[in-house]
């Protein structure tokens, strides 16, 4: 299926990798991976251990620098070498592992390497951004002022999406934003996502639930051994569709299992 | 699309009342048994030991011992500054002693024997201090060897060039009429002066206090309540004034000791205050976030390291100082274990991102009174070191435990 007809917003997309590959040596962790993000989309990255979508979003985030290919903001071509150069591109990653200071506050966590104030650090003014921005997200938070080691983890990958909107980007990278919550905390950072997708924002959602990618997502792009295989709308696909280009073929365990348990049901 | 729309029309908004008295001490008390200790058992601490030794030895307290006791903690005080700041990374100069006592090398080597003016050999110290640093910062960031090793190395090395530099005299006295020895010897703050400092002090501290917590309220952030201000800068005003009084009954507070906690005041300042401070905090909790958030690390190291070394410099100069001398001893024996132990009961965490400037202050303090009451005892030194060793084991007891119930608190 040709991209173009994928997108749900806008004809151009915010940012475009077109036949990006990345090599660690001999293993090659990215082969030609084409990808888009759309202004005002959740676009979602599966695929199964391995099939590069860390790697994927390390390129974007300017952690890895790819081998060879395209990345295109806006259809321009851009380079993204570093971590500061994505920032200015208008890309925030939120990593799985959060990267937050545990031993700061809220506040100190979410100004964190840009910090206002000249000479002298704006607390008031810092602290009140932070009650803004945490409205905007309707997050629940019961103290700004107190270390993240003591905020439940739900309540830290607010933070560290929060955090991601006070550079005023264009696109929200997650990794993998609900892999250790609990199911109440789970629903709050899918809300979380879908009011990102609401304030015009491109999402691009890695993740290995299923369920969350389609409560959320709009489109799937599915990763396999570093290369595509295959892109969907949300809506007009199902979960062994996906399953399958996930797994590489129409039969693997998971479908064998479910059509096990049709037929176990079926006399 | 179907979600769970778990708490999402409930809205948190900015606490905008003001905190009344009852409030904060009720938060004081929730950090202390949440294991957010800070300051508090080294202040409890320091009181106890000032009361056994003032029950053992009824001399203890009076003036000229405090007035003594103040200009003792001056010199390693201000190395101990710097320990703090490297101990906040959650890295270790094990060098500080030896690179104080190359300072005093050099003082006493240009100062008195190449008769430069006491400007330039000071500064010339400090900058061979810096360098050093610089040196450290380097190979830690480009090679990644653990600063105890570097600086193990670097305690060797720079005492080898303390030796070089007196070369074969040993010793090098300082004239007593110099600006410099006067300054650590005989210079006291007039009465009067003293006075006028503390009531700047706290009125500085309303003052700056007020105008933060009106523009708070103004903003609509939680706020401390006047009153609270009020008693706050009146227990600072209450504190100097009485010290500034009862040293006054003797020589008075010595120009080297205000040094000292201006220094600290400034270190606090920096910590707290700027995009430095704040990256040296985020460095020494999570290095990793702090290079994520594109902080600079590499030259917050350096930057670090070189302030330890420089603020270990001074510390010798002022040592020297107060000794009149230069000699092969400066900055041996106990000063270096004695900085970083300083830093440690003060309550800096050894395990990085934890602390503040002030521990450098009471740390030094703690130590400095354990040593002057035992001396009033005349118990001889060898005692001195097995308080000193048990007092700072206890105090990295209290870190770890204190870390632990953090834990259990689920605030690590």
């Amino acid at each position: 299926m040709p991209i173009e007809d994928l997108h749900v917003v806008e004809e151009v997309p915010l940012f475009s990798l077109r036949g990006v590959t990345k090599n660690f040596g001999a293993v090659k962790a990215l082969q030609g991976v084409d990808f888009d993000v759309y202004a005002g989309e959740v676009v979602a990255v599966v695929g199964d251990n391995g099939a590069g979508k860390t790697t994927l979003v390390k390129v974007l985030a300017g952690d890895h620098r790819a081998t060879s290919g395209e990345i295109l903001y806006q259809g321009e071509p851009v380079t993204i070498d570093s971590p500061a150069d994505a920032r200015e591109l208008g890309i925030a990653t939120v990593f799985q592992d959060l990267a937050l200071c545990d031993n700061l506050d809220v506040v100190a966590n979410l100004f964190l390497g840009r910090e206002v104030g000249d000479m002298a650090l704006d607390e008031v003014e810092m602290e009140q951004r932070a009650w803004a921005l945490l409205r905007q997200l309707s997050a629940k938070l019961p103290t700004v002022r107190t270390p993240i080691a003591s905020l439940s983890g739900g309540q830290r990958q607010t933070v560290a999406i929060a955090r991601s909107l006070v550079g005023e980007p264009t696109v929200v990278v997650l990794d993998e934003p609900t892999a250790a919550l609990g199911v109440a905390q789970t629903a709050e950072v899918l809300n979380l996502i879908e009011r990102l997708r609401e304030s015009g924002l491109g999402v691009v959602l890695i993740s290995h639930n299923m369920a969350d990618v389609q409560a959320v997502a709009d489109r799937v792009v599915v990763l396999r051994l570093g290369k595509n295989n295959g892109e969907f709308r949300v809506p007009d696909v199902s979960y062994e569709q996906i399953i399958a280009a996930i797994t590489g073929a129409t039969d693997n365990a998971v479908s064998r299992r479910a059509q096990a348990s049709t037929e176990g049901r079926q006399p | 699309m179907t979600t769970p729309t778990t708490g999402s029309n409930r809205v948190v908004t900015a606490p905008s009342k003001q905190r009344r008295i009852g409030d904060s001490l009720r938060a004081f008390k929730q950090r202390l048994s949440d294991g957010d200790l800070g300051s508090t058992p080294v202040v409890i601490g320091l009181i106890i030991i000032w009361v056994v030794f003032q029950i053992l030895n009824p001399t203890f307290l009076t003036a000229p011992n405090l007035v003594n006791l103040a200009l003792q903690c001056a010199a390693v005080g201000t190395i101990s500054i710097g320990v703090v700041l490297v101990l906040l990374l959650g890295q270790i100069d094990l060098s500080v002693g030896s690179i104080s006592g190359l300072a005093a090398a050099i003082l006493g080597v240009t100062f008195v024997q190449w008769d430069w003016p006491v400007v330039a050999s000071i500064l010339l110290a400090l900058t061979a201090g810096a360098a050093i640093g610089a040196v450290y910062g380097f190979l830690y960031t480009r090679f990644g060897v653990p600063t105890f090793i570097i600086t193990l190395a670097g305690l060797l090395g720079v005492l080898g060039l303390q030796l070089w530099v007196l070369g074969d005299d040993g010793s090098i006295n300082l004239p007593f009429d110099s600006w410099i020895v006067r300054f650590a010897q005989q210079m006291f703050l007039p009465d009067v002066v003293s006075y006028i400092a503390a009531v700047a002090a706290a009125g500085l501290y309303f003052w700056v206090t007020f105008r933060a917590q009106r523009r708070r309220a103004a903003a609509g952030l939680g706020s401390m309540h006047i009153t609270e201000t009020a008693i706050r800068a009146l227990s600072l005003l209450a504190l100097l004034g009485f010290g500034s009084w009862y040293l006054n009954k003797d020589r008075g507070i010595g120009l080297m000791f205000v040094l000292f906690v201006m220094l600290v005041v400034c270190a606090n300042y920096m910590l707290t205050r700027t995009k430095w401070g704040r990256s040296v905090y985020a460095v020494g909790g999570n290095v990793e976030a702090a290079r994520r958030a594109g902080i600079r690390v590499n030259r917050v190291y350096i930057s670090v390291f070189m302030a330890a070394t420089t603020f270990a410099a001074l510390g010798g100069i002022l040592a020297a100082a107060r000794l009149a001398a230069a000699n092969q001893s400066s900055g041996g024996s106990d000063v270096n274990l004695t900085a970083i132990a300083a830093a440690v009961i003060g309550g800096t965490s050894l395990f990085g991102g934890r602390g503040s400037a002030w521990s450098a202050l009471l740390g030094i303090v703690v130590i400095m009174s354990i040593s002057s009451g035992l001396t009033l005892l005349s118990l001889d030194s060898s005692v001195r070191y097995m308080v000193t060793g048990a007092v700072l084991l206890l105090a990295v007891i209290v870190d770890a435990i204190s870390r632990r119930s953090r834990a259990v608190h689920g605030i690590a």
